[in-house]
């Protein structure tokens, strides 16, 4: 297997983006990371999007072709592949890409995510994300995401010390460094306070708990890391791909508190990466609503199981503690375009080991993760990254 | 020079608090009330209705000025809830007032700027002699579904204009549109409610479109914020007008007269009549006063028009019909199962 590098990297900013259409994002997103790498376009050997429902969201199937089309790159006939796990999309298909490049088959791969949310009414787009779950034994039956996860949040609260505020306080420092992205959907900090009085969605998670419906595109370009250096004076090195899967409903797993796929892909991610804990400077994980990021935090391996919230209300998670989490806002503050945001976390590491992070830098960061959810955790996808 | 010969406005009297819509939805009334700025909105009798606010408002502008009202040879009025698909409220208006039959009458419907376009067409027809004198009336008997955001604002209300050439009580110098296709709010043939895209109301509907008119109106006629002495925007709630004309150079106290919103909610297409009317209610000769309607699906008509001496001359008795300000007072406030009833929510066996 060969070594595989980023070598360019792209990123629309996140919100409601009512000017642009489905394509536009993609277009966009591919054109910055294009011109990130200096590269051109007929380049590239291949392509996979990360996408769950354009289907639903925009009625728009074959996306491969589409994107390769409006690309420009329909008459070169490169292999262009869709992948679709829910939310950890992007994730995987950022790891197809990596896997294409390091068995030799392909050189330059571009990865990228799309989702345009905005286009549907809200019922329409809570639906659709339902399809996430499992739809005859949760989605028939009534359970939304914001209730799955109200579940787990009831769950864990009930068996460990974690308070109403310590969870507010993962919004209140993903919307600090949401406010130091131009990216991100929501550039405002807030408080403790703003969290507690927002509106009840399912007992306990409030909407300022919940990540919102979002527009956005990110792309990112990989190639053999021996060839890296052809296109970028950086390459960031990937250091570590790896995947789990568990049930997709809830109830049948072991414990609902713990993601069981998260437990087993960050662990082989770091033993791929050969590294421990204490090498990661940075993690990107996957905080669809609060309580996400206090079990991704924990089933990482960063801490034992009813820790996080401390670690949070301790500011250790902070953009100025000792394991900065979500330094792009995560889902939280950037948006969460579902297909996009696996990518988006490649495209926050990226530029952290690059040292491009401008106001929500981490000096010195050499070795970056990104954790990327399906579902309430039937996939998960790690990658681990580094500097070199 | 075409202009404004009379007004008059006609409010019902019943209102409901926003707290009381709240507590039946379990929703917390501070929040909204300080999100819109809207503290009670106006609810017709039961047996009131889109025609019955538009003949009270005509009445009253009638009231302030003899006109033969055989000399009136246009009425239009414009809502999104006349109480029939097909039979015009305009000749139940007509009819009423005794301009019946030698005139032309039609309904008009663009979301909650469909008086001001009766009023820009009233306005050609006077300037090419067409007709003496045209009744531009907006009014409403606003729709807003169960717990949905717009039913905290929307209410019922009405402004009649009539529109003229000799001795008018306001000169309109100008007028202007700003029109394009953007779905941002809408109710299809036989839905009882309307329905909207949320924040895409704002910036791509409201903003964008006031904002285009008012520019454009400008622009023409080289004029900016500073030589009005009032300013009247349509208002869904009291932050947008607020912020479109912050945004626009204007302040505070050129919009106050005319920002009735928060103890009247939003009377859709009577929205920016009523507060025009707010504002003629205590102008004085020479004002300028600049005019921004907003209808959904989207559009704005903006207007400058400027008072005459005619406002404080006997031929015109601005007291012999309600103001705006006497409109608002005394009212009567229902719970919601009253509110229910009035609006014809509750449906009775029959």
């Amino acid at each position: 297997m060969r070594d595989v590098a980023v070598i360019g990297i792209g990123c629309t900013t996140f919100g409601e983006k009512w000017e642009s259409s489905f394509r536009d994002l993609f277009v966009e997103a591919g054109a910055l990371a294009l011109e990130d790498a200096q590269l051109a376009g007929e380049k590239i050997d291949a392509m996979y999007v990360g996408n769950m429902s354009a289907g639903r969201f925009v009625e728009q199937e074959h996306i491969g072709a589409l994107i390769a089309d409006y690309a420009g790159l329909a008459t070169h006939h490169i292999p262009s592949t869709r992948v679709e796990a829910a939310c950890a999309s992007g994730g995987l298909a950022f790891r197809q890409a990596v896997i294409a490049v390091a068995s030799g088959m392909e050189d330059i791969v571009v990865a990228a995510g799309v989702e345009k949310m905005t286009d549907v009414e809200p019922g329409a787009s809570t639906d659709t994300l339902t399809g996430a779950a499992d739809r005859e034994w949760e989605g028939f039956v009534g359970a939304t995401f914001p209730g799955l996860y109200a579940m787990i949040a009831n769950d864990y609260m009930h068996r460990y010390p974690l308070t109403r505020e310590q969870l507010a306080q993962v919004a209140v420092k993903n919307h600090f460094n949401g406010a130091r992205n131009p990216i991100a959907q929501f550039q405002q900090e807030i408080s403790v306070d703003t969290v507690l009085k927002s509106t009840l969605v399912a007992d306990p998670l409030r909407l300022f708990d919940c990540s919102p419906i979002t527009d956005g595109a990110a792309a990112v370009i990989v190639a053999p890391f021996e060839r890296a250096r052809e296109f970028t004076d950086t390459p960031i090195k990937v250091l570590a791909s790896a995947q789990a899967s568990d049930t997709i409903t809830l109830h049948d797993r072991r414990d609902i508190s713990t993601l069981d796929a998260t437990v087993i892909a960050g662990k082989r991610a770091l033993k791929i990466a050969r590294c421990i804990h204490k090498d990661i400077d940075l993690v990107e994980v996957h905080d669809c609503f609060s309580i996400a990021e206090i079990c991704a935090i924990e089933d990482l391996g960063f801490c034992k199981k009813g820790e996080a919230g401390k670690l949070t209300s301790d500011g250790i998670t902070a953009l100025n503690g000792d394991l900065p989490v979500n330094t792009s806002g995560g889902l939280k503050a950037c948006g969460h375009p579902v297909g996009a945001t696996g990518i988006k976390q490649v495209y926050e590491i990226v530029q952290q080991l690059r040292g491009e992070a401008d106001r929500r830098q981490i000096d010195g960061a050499e070795i970056g993760m990104t954790h990327n959810v399906g579902g309430t955790g039937a996939t998960v996808a790690v990658h681990i990254f580094g500097r070199i | 020079m075409v202009g404004i010969i009379t007004y008059g406005v006609y409010i019902p009297r019943y209102r409901i608090k926003v707290e009381e819509i709240a507590r039946v939805w379990g929703a917390n009334a501070k929040d909204i009330s300080g999100g819109l700025g809207v503290f009670e909105k106006s609810v017709p009798d039961m047996d009131e209705d889109t025609a019955t606010i538009a003949v009270e408002a005509a009445r009253n502008a009638l009231a302030r000025r003899m006109v033969d009202p055989e000399d009136i040879g246009a009425v239009y009025v414009g809502s999104e809830s006349h109480p029939y698909a097909v039979k015009p409220t305009a000749c139940t208006v007509g009819e009423a007032i005794g301009a019946t039959p030698n005139m032309t009458a039609a309904d008009y419907e663009f979301a909650c700027k469909a008086g001001t376009a009766g009023i820009q067409t009233c306005m050609g027809l006077v300037k090419s002699k067409m007709i003496t004198y045209g009744l531009a009336v907006g009014s409403d008997v606003a729709q807003g579904a169960p717990s949905d955001a717009l039913e905290y604002t929307a209410a019922a209300g009405g402004a009649a204009y009539l529109i003229g050439r000799d001795n008018p009580i306001a000169t309109i110098h100008h007028t202007c549109s700003f029109t394009t296709d953007t779905p941002d709010f809408w109710r299809r043939e036989g839905q009882d409610y309307p329905r909207h895209g949320g924040r895409f109301t704002g910036d791509p509907g409201y903003f964008k479109h006031v904002e285009g008119a008012t520019h454009l109106l400008f622009n023409q006629l080289g004029k900016s914020a500073k030589d009005y002495e009032y300013a009247v925007f349509h208002q869904p709630n009291a932050k947008f007008p607020q912020k479109v004309a912050k945004e626009l150079g204007f302040k505070p106290e050129q919009i106050k007269p005319g920002l009735v919103v928060p103890w009247l909610g939003n009377t859709y297409s009577g929205s920016s009549p009523i507060g025009l009317a707010a504002t003629l209610d205590i102008a004085k000769p020479g004002d300028r006063i600049f005019v921004a309607s907003f209808g959904s699906g989207a559009g704005s008509d903006a207007f400058d028009i400027e008072v005459t001496d005619v406002i404080d001359s006997e031929t015109f008795q601005r007291n012999a019909a309600p103001s705006v300000e006497q409109s608002l007072k005394n009212p009567i406030y229902l719970d919601y199962a009253q509110y229910a009833r009035h609006k014809g929510k509750i449906v009775m066996q029959s």
